[in-house]
């Protein structure tokens, strides 16, 4: 079975290229007009990355994020009208795994949603099982556990901790956990990177707020431990 | 005869009285208000200490004499009685009184007894005045009068003694009064001299004082024609200034909602522009991806517009750009940035991901504090200009700038972008960072993209860094530009 996208954009006319730019990469596109469309279209579509413009009339993009993220790990990529910082970070914490900014070139949103569909590598044999202290990780099957409790992880953030998880104690700079979960180069935006690690917190530490196994390494990034 | 016309009141003609007000008005208005009102201070307490040094002055003399002549009186009473008393035992003459009187060592007694003047010293008749002598003899009443004999004070005390039909004369000096009078006079001079001195000194503190609003004022004008457009006077309590204060801040919101407005306006319009550009480009990518069925007019139809709808979309994100820096909301996300590190990524993600970069072994330590993708932009803009601009092959150097002696760290770094074109001429290089700076800059500049914002946002950029760009020729002589960027860094060991 192709990839499918939901594509949800007010504009029919943006929805309209965009959809054409979006067959051409051969994936399978709807489209939703509005976020209650969405939810209904999300239902009976089974996307593997949703497209949402924050700007929607009723439900707007944040709120439809959320609601997404409450039944699903699918990926979602938000459009923002402006570079807006609080607009940025506001729809990263719904639960959006990327964000582009209007106006965008198809080419780069194809480029993205490729990124996100990428499957996690396995991390290596012999490696079926990582244990740090409370929390157990299962690559090959998707899975994460603390104290024997599977968490709900989306795919990105499941994508963050096996990153880290690949060299315990090394620590990844923002470039780096950029360029191999998201697939940037340099000049990506380290928020991405931040806004994630606060929302794998809330799900693998037991105090989010003193985290003990992800941990941040003041000007240099982030790493894993016991 | 004049031949001037007179006017109704017969004073000067109305003309001339003009040109004398103007040239009134110039004399006083070319000092300047600091002057003026220390001038009028430092005057008005040069009067009030000339005025209370004379009354002090003459308060004292006018009751020290009175002291004097109270004293002389008396004294002179006593003197005269014993006068009396010896003529009264001694009646032929009055060499007798006088001997008694010299034995007490009066000084300068006078006796006029039965129409003979007796002397004891040097004043006689013809230095007591002729008054005195009158009143004394008609008028048959004690009287003193303050007189001047070869330039000195004295006071002359008459008393009549009718009894022996004899009149007592006696001066005194007045000398040493004077020599009192004279240190207070100096006195007084020095108090009036530190007085005058405070005057100017509080006339000074007072014209600092009066002139300060307007320093205020003129800084904060200041301020707002740099762009500080928030910038406003504190409002103080005292009516004048507050109305000072009040319209020129109303003028200073005036100024910025109007500001605010039309950099909004941009704002908008670019916003609005965004939704049916992005459509067009999705559109054009699609037809792109099927060029090679195309016919070749179309081809060269569609490549064209390709092209146009990105320069476009440049030039839109530009404008909503530079509109934000105009309304000033721009705001950087400032990290430290390894400068060699950072060009060579920004070359990578340019334009021109080929063009070689030179960087100073110094260079490679250097640090900088900046957003880095917008100086990622910036730098692209610089090779974008170099591509179409420059002709040729372009190259990026990075070096510190060496500073003024050894024991002082690396401050400065430039980066610098050389191309192979025309170069730009000297009294071009400041226009070029304007917006759409075309007319003679562009005539030369041949080109038909890019013209626009693309410099006049690296401007804009690098100052918010606080930093400087200008144009330079190249540094080893070739034709060509040097567009240089310079920004604050620090050495890392």
């Amino acid at each position: 079975m192709g990839t499918r996208i939901l594509a949800v954009e007010d504009d029919e006319r943006i929805r309209a290229a965009v959809k054409l730019a979006l067959e051409d990469e051969g994936w399978t596109v709807d489209e939703a007009g509005s976020g209650e469309d969405a939810i209904d279209m999300f239902a009976r579509a089974a996307p593997d990355v949703v497209l949402i413009d924050i700007m929607l009339p009723g439900i707007d993009g944040f709120e439809l994020c959320r609601t997404l993220r409450r039944h699903s790990d699918v990926p979602i990529v938000i459009v923002t009208a402006r570079n807006d910082t609080h607009d940025v970070v506001a729809g990263l914490e719904a639960g959006a795994d990327d964000y582009l900014t209007k106006p965008f070139a198809p080419k780069e949103l194809s480029a993205r949603i490729r990124a996100l569909l990428r499957r996690v590598r396995p991390i290596s044999a012999g490696h079926a099982r990582l244990v740090f202290g409370n929390l157990e990780i299962v690559p090959d099957e998707g899975k994460v556990m603390r104290d024997g409790v599977e968490l709900h992880l989306t795919k990105t953030e499941f994508r963050l901790l096996c990153e880290l998880a690949q060299n315990p104690g090394r620590v990844f700079s923002r470039e780096s956990l950029l360029d191999k979960v998201w697939g940037y180069d340099y000049f990506g935006d380290g928020r991405l990177v931040d806004v994630h690690i606060r929302r794998l917190r809330t799900k693998v530490e037991s105090d989010p707020a003193n985290p003990r196994h992800v941990v941040t390494v003041r000007g240099l990034g982030y790493r894993l431990q016991s | 005869m004049t031949d001037q016309p007179v006017d109704a009141t017969g004073a000067i003609p109305a003309g001339r009285r003009a040109v004398l007000g103007r040239l009134r008005n110039l004399r006083v208005s070319r000092l300047s208000l600091r002057t003026r009102v220390l001038l009028m201070f430092s005057l008005g307490t040069l009067l009030l200490a000339l005025f209370l040094s004379a009354a002090a002055y003459s308060f004292t003399r006018s009751s020290l004499v009175n002291q004097r002549t109270t004293a002389a009186a008396a004294e002179a009473a006593l003197h005269a009685s014993i006068v009396r008393n010896e003529l009264r035992s001694q009646p032929l003459d009055a060499s007798g009184a006088l001997d008694r009187l010299s034995a007490l060592a009066v000084d300068n007694p006078v006796v006029l007894y039965r129409g003979t003047w007796a002397v004891g010293s040097r004043f006689g008749r013809d230095q007591i005045p002729d008054a005195l002598v009158e009143r004394i003899t008609v008028d048959g009443r004690a009287a003193r009068m303050v007189t001047s004999l070869d330039g000195d004070p004295y006071v002359v005390v008459g008393i009549p003694l009718a009894d022996v039909s004899a009149s007592y004369f006696e001066l005194f000096s007045l000398t040493d009064i004077e020599d009192t009078l004279r240190s207070v006079a100096l006195s007084l001079f020095f108090a009036g001299l530190i007085t005058t001195m405070f005057g100017l000194l509080l006339g000074w503190l007072v014209a600092a004082r009066a002139v300060r609003p307007l320093g205020e004022a003129a800084q904060a004008a200041q301020l707002i024609a740099g762009g500080r457009l928030d910038t406003r006077l504190d409002v103080t309590d005292d009516p004048d200034l507050r109305l000072l204060a009040e319209s020129f801040n109303d003028m200073a919101s005036a100024l910025q909602a109007r500001v605010e407005k039309d950099a909004r306006f941009a704002s908008d319009v670019s916003h609005e522009l965004r939704s049916p550009l992005m459509t067009l480009a999705a559109s054009a990518e699609v037809l792109q991806s099927r060029r090679a069925e195309m016919p070749e007019r179309a081809q060269v139809a569609l490549d064209l517009m390709v092209s146009d709808i990105a320069r476009f979309q440049g030039l839109v994100e530009d404008l909503l750009e530079i509109s934000r820096f105009d309304a000033g909301a721009v705001r950087l996300h400032r990290e430290d940035l390894g400068v060699a590190e950072f060009v060579r990524q920004a070359v990578a993600v340019s334009s021109r991901p080929e063009t070689p970069i030179e960087v100073s072994p110094r260079g490679e330590r250097l640090v900088i504090e900046g957003d880095r993708r917008r100086l990622a932009r910036v730098v692209a803009n610089l090779i974008d200009n170099a591509r179409l601009h420059g002709g040729g092959d372009a190259q990026v150097f990075v070096n510190e700038v060496e500073p003024d002696s050894d024991t002082e760290a690396v401050s400065l770094v430039h980066i610098a972008v050389e191309d192979c074109g025309p170069g730009v001429p000297p009294d071009e290089r400041g226009l070029i960072f304007e917006r759409f700076s075309r007319g003679a800059v562009a005539g030369r500049r041949s080109s038909t993209d890019g013209a626009g914002l693309g410099l006049a946002l690296v401007d804009e950029h690098i100052r918010l860094h606080g930093g400087r760009v200008w144009v330079a020729d190249r540094l080893d002589g070739e034709p060509g530009a040097r567009f240089v960027i310079e920004l604050p860094a620090e050495e890392i060991s």
